[in-house]
């Protein structure tokens, strides 16, 4: 018998106010502890198919599953709870650049604690704890009073997943996470989320331009153009020549 | 693999830099307080007045209106000629302070020097020592106005020519022509336009400036809102006020539009 | 068909040529409406002798109005001035934040109605001006400081709303997006993602404007508003030119420091 998916996508669309097509028509299951690559053109749709994952981004019709359960009736609370277990990675890291990194950190925690508490900054010292062995997990535990504009980009990107991690998150998004970054900060922000994948088996769904880095990392390889998933295939099988296809204008 | 903790350092732990703030903030809150004698139940027990005095402005008397058009037209013209003069003094003073067309530190130092004091100077101050020299009228207001602008122009202006491009100067000073040559064909055209916005921007200022400075003399509508104010007439303080509004917006609209159609 | 090809870019090369004229024409009426418009009359006979002492006085001033101890010396109202433009600017910094975000575009608004209409509201409060305020809020207080303080508090929330809300529009969003996906609620995303963000922005706004409320809190005086204005104008009614030299000399220290001062803080803030 076949686990069931962590994540389905069924018949989803997605077309923006204006009537550009988002996404068309995806349906594919990514099964639990999968290190999945969508590549595509910029615009391709990898950004929004992301984003409808922990509902950043609304879908206009079909059915996405996460744990077999319809998330698209996630109101208020119960969105915020599915949200805290899908972490997310953004390109430009998003943290708060002026506090310390001690405090970016934790603030991945928001949602295990009630409003007035985290507004208060009342987080518990296991928290705390949480935090530094979050930071020690990415090896940054040495900046942990350092402010987050003083590190350097890869770094900044590394307690960006720290704070993610704060969520215990089953699943983790990452939106073009290596796009602001050289070479070489590339392959360390990459190996961290192999390794999170491998060690904690959380379910990791990233977003690249870079078919080569693609082909380095991924079990399997989705495809997008223009909204459109054109392909889907594990990485035993992903050649050259078919990834060409993805990037073929029109 | 697991990398060191580090130790909190001192003025991290105790929060030294936060609580020092707040500590100068809260005393200097405190220190205002006490010296303006500022006390929130005074305001609301005087509320009364105040409201009073919001119902009487919420009826504006319009046969008021056609009164002070006259002085309103004294307004703008006031800005307009007070934003010329002034200008058109901010011109050589901004070329002099210019650091990339005056290599004397000292010459440009010292010019620097007076604008600024210049700019230190309100307004209303400037108005109220003019009206001494020149008498009440119109008169004491564009000169105010021309100082006030000449103060804000010439450092606008002196930030523009810095940030000129070079290279058509010195192919005109390689071929040996002289400094207002240099400045007529070089500088001017591109600056040209963002001198006109400026000088624009500083008429809508002036504009603003110029419907209280006849509060302390100095020609204009002001004059009429002195004379409203001191005889309780505050249904035609209000027309006073709106029609103000309406100018201003009006003044803004158009320099706005022409700003736009500059840059 | 023909014709109206080449007609039209004729046609508009002519209007480029001949523009200047038409500008020129417009500033050549609205000049001579302009100075056609004032008299220069009243002018006193006096204007030069005046003038003379004026510049007499500026040059020896009365340095005994420094300090006197009597709490109404240049130092002390000078420390007042400060006062009232300080706590204004501070209360008017706090109500402008509420008003900044109802003022900012947020995209997601309906035809912008809401930032609109805050948008007009602040242009209201922005040309409202300060000395009548002033005037108003001496009826409800007294005269004295308390009524420049409120005058400014209420005065600058004109320009910090305006300033705060193109802050917002402008601010990184990045955070927000982070903490909205780590589940956070709406008051966790503020206190959280929002305002750190976009704090050293309006302190460094704030400190600016607390520069133009030093200035005008020195002459919301002339009309009883407390702080060193009132001084100063009953000097120069009484021709005491000493004594506006000695003020002038005050003012012109008092806003210079706090410019340099205000604006190193800037620096180090951004």
């Amino acid at each position: 018998m076949e686990a069931t998916p962590i994540i389905s996508f069924k018949n989803v669309n997605k077309i923006y106010d204006n009537g550009t097509v988002g996404l068309k028509d995806i349906n594919f299951d990514i099964p639990r502890g999968e290190f999945l690559v969508v590549v595509g053109l910029s615009g391709a749709g990898k950004s929004t198919l992301l984003r409808t994952i922990n509902r950043m981004h609304e879908i206009t019709s079909g059915e996405i599953r996460i744990e077999n359960e319809p998330i698209s009736q996630y109101k208020g609370r119960s969105l915020r709870l599915l949200r805290r277990k899908i972490g997310m990675i953004f390109q430009n890291f998003n943290l708060v650049k002026r506090s310390s990194v001690a405090k970016n950190v934790l603030a991945g925690r928001v949602s295990y604690y009630p409003t007035w508490k985290s507004i208060l900054s009342l987080f518990s010292a296991a928290d705390k704890q949480k935090a530094v062995q979050s930071l020690q997990r990415v090896s940054l535990a040495e900046k942990l009073y350092a402010r987050a504009d003083e590190l350097s980009g890869g770094q900044q990107q590394r307690v960006a997943i720290a704070r993610t991690l704060m969520q215990d998150p089953k699943i983790i998004l990452a939106d073009e996470p290596i796009a602001s970054l050289d070479p070489l900060t590339t392959k360390t922000v990459m190996d961290i989320l192999k390794r999170l994948n491998q060690e904690d088996g959380i379910t990791v769904i990233v977003n690249l331009h870079s078919v080569a880095l693609a082909r380095a990392y991924a079990d399997r390889i989705v495809g997008l153009r223009a909204g459109e998933v054109v392909y889907d295939e594990p990485i035993g099988q992903v050649t050259e020549a078919d990834l060409n296809r993805v990037y073929q204008t029109v | 693999m697991t990398s060191q903790v580090p130790q909190r350092p001192w003025l991290q732990r105790w929060h030294v830099k936060p609580i020092g703030w707040t500590l100068l903030l809260v005393g200097l809150l405190i220190a205002s307080s006490r010296m303006t004698g500022v006390d929130v139940g005074m305001f609301f027990s005087n509320l009364g007045q105040f409201t009073d005095l919001l119902v009487r402005m919420s009826r504006p008397a319009w046969d008021y209106l056609p009164v002070i058009l006259q002085p309103l037209y004294e307004t703008i013209q006031m800005a307009i000629l007070g934003t010329t003069i002034g200008a058109a003094f901010a011109v050589p003073f901004a070329v002099l302070a210019a650091s990339n067309l005056v290599h004397n530190r000292w010459l440009r130092g010292i010019i620097r020097l007076i604008l600024d004091l210049v700019r230190t100077l309100p307004d209303l101050l400037l108005a109220a020592i003019f009206v001494a020299i020149f008498g009440i009228g119109s008169t004491a207001g564009v000169v105010t106005l021309a100082i006030f602008s000449f103060g804000m122009v010439s450092k606008l202006f002196y930030e523009v020519i810095e940030t000129i491009d070079m290279g058509p100067l010195e192919a005109l000073e390689s071929v040996g022509a002289n400094k207002l040559t240099i400045i007529w064909y070089a500088v001017l055209p591109q600056i040209l336009n963002q001198f006109v916005s400026y000088f624009l921007y500083t008429l809508e200022i002036n504009v603003r400036a110029s419907t209280v400075l006849g509060y302390l003399g100095a020609g204009g509508i002001g004059v009429f809102l002195q004379r409203s104010l001191n005889q309780f007439n505050y249904s035609q303080t209000a027309v006073i006020i709106l029609a103000t509004l309406v100018v201003v917006m009006v003044i803004d609209g158009i320099s706005n539009h022409l700003r736009r159609v500059l840059l | 068909m023909q014709t109206t090809i080449s007609k039209e870019p004729l046609s508009l090369t002519l209007w480029r040529r001949w523009q200047w004229l038409l500008w020129l024409a417009v500033v050549a009426v609205v000049y001579t409406w302009a100075v056609t418009g004032l008299h220069f009359t009243g002018l006193q006979e006096s204007a030069a002798s005046v003038s003379r002492s004026i510049v007499h006085g500026l040059v020896q001033p009365d340095w005994s109005y420094v300090y006197n101890g009597s709490g109404e010396d240049l130092v002390s109202l000078i420390l007042q001035t400060l006062a009232i433009a300080f706590l204004g600017t501070f209360i008017s910094a706090l109500i402008s934040v509420p008003f900044a975000f109802w003022a900012a575009r947020s995209g997601k608004e309906w035809l912008h109605v809401r930032s609109g209409s805050g948008k007009v509201v602040l242009t209201l409060i922005r040309t409202f001006p300060e000395i009548v305020l002033a005037i108003m809020f001496i009826k409800a207080v007294g005269p004295g400081s308390y009524a420049g303080v409120l005058a400014v508090s209420i005065h600058s929330i004109g320009m910090l709303g305006k300033l705060f809300s193109e802050a917002i529009e402008n601010m990184d969003r990045g955070a927000e997006e982070a903490i909205t996906s780590a589940g956070g609620n709406g008051a966790q995303i503020f206190i959280l993602a929002t305002l750190p963000t976009i704090m050293p922005e309006f302190i460094s706004y704030t400190l600016y404007r607390f520069e133009i409320a030093v200035r005008s809190a020195s002459i919301l005086g002339m009309v009883g508003a407390g702080g060193i204005g009132t001084p100063m104008i009953f000097a120069i009614q009484t021709r005491n030119w000493p004594r506006v030299g000695i003020i002038l000399l005050g003012i012109v220290l008092m806003v210079l420091l706090i410019d340099s001062l205000s604006e190193q803080l800037r620096k180090r803030l951004i």
